[in-house]
């Protein structure tokens, strides 16, 4: 079996399964501590506020925006960068055709997919630079926060190697990490990307009852 | 581990529910919490950080409860145990430079409720002992006398009996059967007893009856403002019983930030049951009184005047609307501040500051974004400011600051700016 077959094969295969059950774990694993039913008087639905909650959040609230404007820029470019390269670059979709799901995603071209890098690229670095120069951050970081930064800029990294396809081993190099990338997430921070949902709607439900959306 | 910082972790798990672990669990550590916060941004002080206040509470969260914490504990990567130590070194930080104003709540991208999960993390150090002085003060005169401010029952008929000569109301106590029981902050009924002539005024006009009990007369709850639980739950306990001995319909919950959480929201949910009763806040019934036409607002009063958002009543209270509709029809130049409503600042002394004699110099400084706020209104002359807590603290920041401007209650514009008998407002 070859580095290549290995990577794409048994390890991703190991590594996917350690991500959806680890995934699951922890979400269950937070829902099942339970919480206690609040029987004060609502004013309104915590239901609907638990998903005004969750939508409220993506738009920063005017009058924070100049203070956080770095963080806002760099953190959208990275996100959208990010899911447009997983999702439409022509390599993703034959891989995930082949080996996950039938789907007919559309192919980003060439440029669509050097600049949704850039801007990704752009934003993770923006956000790592935050992370280790400004004070605040640097006080509450952790080396949780550093790997899973420095995980997912060697997977964008070797990814954009392995874009020529001029070497399968570029490809297997790229697929390594994405193997390494999806056994660290349900163990690290990167998990926000689910647990941001629980997040925001707990607070819209709280708050909703009362009528108001924070 | 000590025993008291064991005592404070035990409390710490207890409290940390679905809804605090999904904010342990989703926090980025993007930082954008300290952008909002007062404190941060009098201070410049990193360790003002909303969420890194709650660090003790997260690491035991995170060593004891998480889900994968034995997992990590075997292969050595859970965080170490939380200590004495290091609790009484975050002990400022949970009391003094945390108003529990939520406002950090409206930046974070995760819709992180910090200032819900400092009030959990609260039980842990209210359990362990580790608390301000004048918290804990105020909490021994609240068993001695149910007032944090050791107000008396004596000293609250006193206070009646002179607003009843000043309006020729008589306000009755513990009359059984009204429709209304009013509860009051300490600060009230010493600072501010206006407003009991306030609500004679305005009930008289309206064709309510009301009482106030001589059991139940303290709206304050310093169990909220320590973080004890069973404290909190006596206090709200008291106020239950006697509105349910008097057979009352409502309870109103004063011009008091927290208060209006303590027994509206949290109330019940202490008690493990529903209240006979329903409560109301003063702003809200006031609101409601002016809607159904029983208290018509008369000549409106002319001086310009802008609002404070007392927190626990408006952005975690859900009154948002109430106060502003009360106050177009009272006052002719009425003219929002900057930031106003939602994401308006606090006084600065919310959350148990303002109880807090060690917190007097950062609370000052934090009233000085309040000060930059009234200053961009152009010729003010006077501010409402809702809640008897707040109130004090603008009295003492506007000395400190060498500011001018008149601070009053919400209930007193009103019943000054009522409308005669056949009066309509101009």
């Amino acid at each position: 079996m070859s580095f290549v077959e290995l990577v794409e094969g048994p390890l991703f295969t190991l590594a996917a399964s350690i991500f959806v059950l680890g995934v699951l774990w922890r979400l269950i694993g937070i829902i099942r501590i339970g919480r206690t039913k609040d029987i004060s008087p609502p004013k309104a639905s915590a239901a609907l506020g638990f998903f005004k909650g969750n939508l409220r959040h993506f738009f920063p609230r005017g009058i924070f925006a100049k203070r956080t404007a770095l963080h806002i820029i760099a953190g959208y470019g990275f996100h959208f960068g990010l899911l447009i390269l997983v999702l439409f670059a022509a390599p993703h979709i034959a891989f995930i055709n082949d080996r996950l799901v039938s789907v007919a995603l559309p192919e980003m071209p060439r440029w669509g997919f050097i600049v949704a890098a850039e801007v990704a690229f752009a934003g993770l670095i923006m956000l790592w630079v935050r992370r280790i120069s400004d004070p605040v951050m640097r006080l509450i970081s952790d080396w949780d926060d550093h790997i899973g930064t420095w995980l997912t800029f060697l997977v964008m990294l070797t990814g954009c190697l392995a874009l020529q396809e001029s070497h399968a081993f570029l490809r297997g190099f790229h697929m390594l990490f994405v193997d390494i990338w999806l056994i660290y997430f349900p163990f690290s921070r990167l998990m926000h990307a689910f647990t941001f949902f629980l997040s925001r709607g707990n607070t819209g439900a709280t708050y909703g009852r009362k009528g108001m959306n924070l | 581990m000590s025993e008291i910082s064991n005592i404070a972790v035990a409390k710490f798990l207890e409290h940390t529910d679905a809804e605090a672990a999904s904010f342990f669990e989703a926090c980025v550590h993007c930082g954008e919490c300290a952008e909002a916060c007062q404190f941060h941004l009098t201070s410049g002080d990193p360790r003002h950080t909303p969420i890194y206040k709650l660090k003790p509470m997260e690491r035991a969260y995170k060593r004891d409860k998480a889900p994968f914490s034995s997992v990590m504990k075997i292969l050595g990567l859970a965080p170490s145990p939380v200590t004495e130590e290091e609790l009484r070194e975050w002990e400022p930080l949970v009391y003094d430079t945390c108003n529990m104003c939520a406002r950090c709540t409206l930046v974070c991208p995760m819709g992180i409720d910090i200032a819900g999960t400092i009030r959990k993390m609260r039980e842990g150090y209210a359990a362990a002992g580790i608390v301000p002085e004048g918290l804990q003060r105020a909490a021994e005169f609240v068993r001695k006398t149910s007032s944090p401010m050791g107000v008396t029952v004596k000293a609250l008929k006193a206070q009646i009996k002179h607003q009843e000569d000043a309006t020729g109301i008589k306000i009755e106590v513990d009359k059984k059967g009204a429709d209304y029981m009013a509860i009051f902050s300490s600060m009230e009924i010493m600072g501010y007893p206006e407003v009991l002539g306030a609500y004679a005024k305005l009930f008289k006009r309206a064709g309510l009856t009301w009482t106030i009990s001589s059991v139940a007369y303290e709206a304050t709850n310093t169990g909220v403002q320590i973080g004890s639980g069973p404290l909190a739950k006596e206090i709200v306990t008291r106020v239950v019983d006697a509105a349910e001995a008097l057979g009352v319909k409502h309870v109103i919950s004063p011009e008091c930030g927290h208060a209006y959480g303590a027994i509206r929201w949290a109330g019940p949910n202490m008690m493990g049951r529903q209240f006979k009763f329903e409560v109301v806040h003063i702003i809200e019934l006031l609101d409601q009184l002016r809607r159904d036409g029983k208290i018509p607002a008369g000549k409106k009063d002319s001086r310009r005047m802008t609002l404070h958002d007392p927190c626990q009543i408006i952005r975690r209270g859900g009154l948002l609307k109430e106060p502003r509709r009360l106050l177009d029809e009272s006052c002719s130049d009425f003219v929002e501040m900057k930031g106003a409503g939602m994401t308006n600042f606090c006084c600065g002394g919310g959350g148990g500051v303002s109880a807090n004699p060690r917190a007097e110099e950062v609370k000052t400084a934090a009233f000085s974004l309040k000060v930059d706020q009234l200053n961009g209104v152009k010729d003010l002359e006077a501010v409402v400011v809702p809640c008897g807590n707040c109130r004090a603290v603008f009295e003492d920041g506007l000395d400190a600051y060498d500011m001018d401007l008149e601070v009053i209650g919400l209930s007193e514009l009103i019943a000054e700016t009522l409308a005669d008998m056949g009066e309509t407002q101009a």
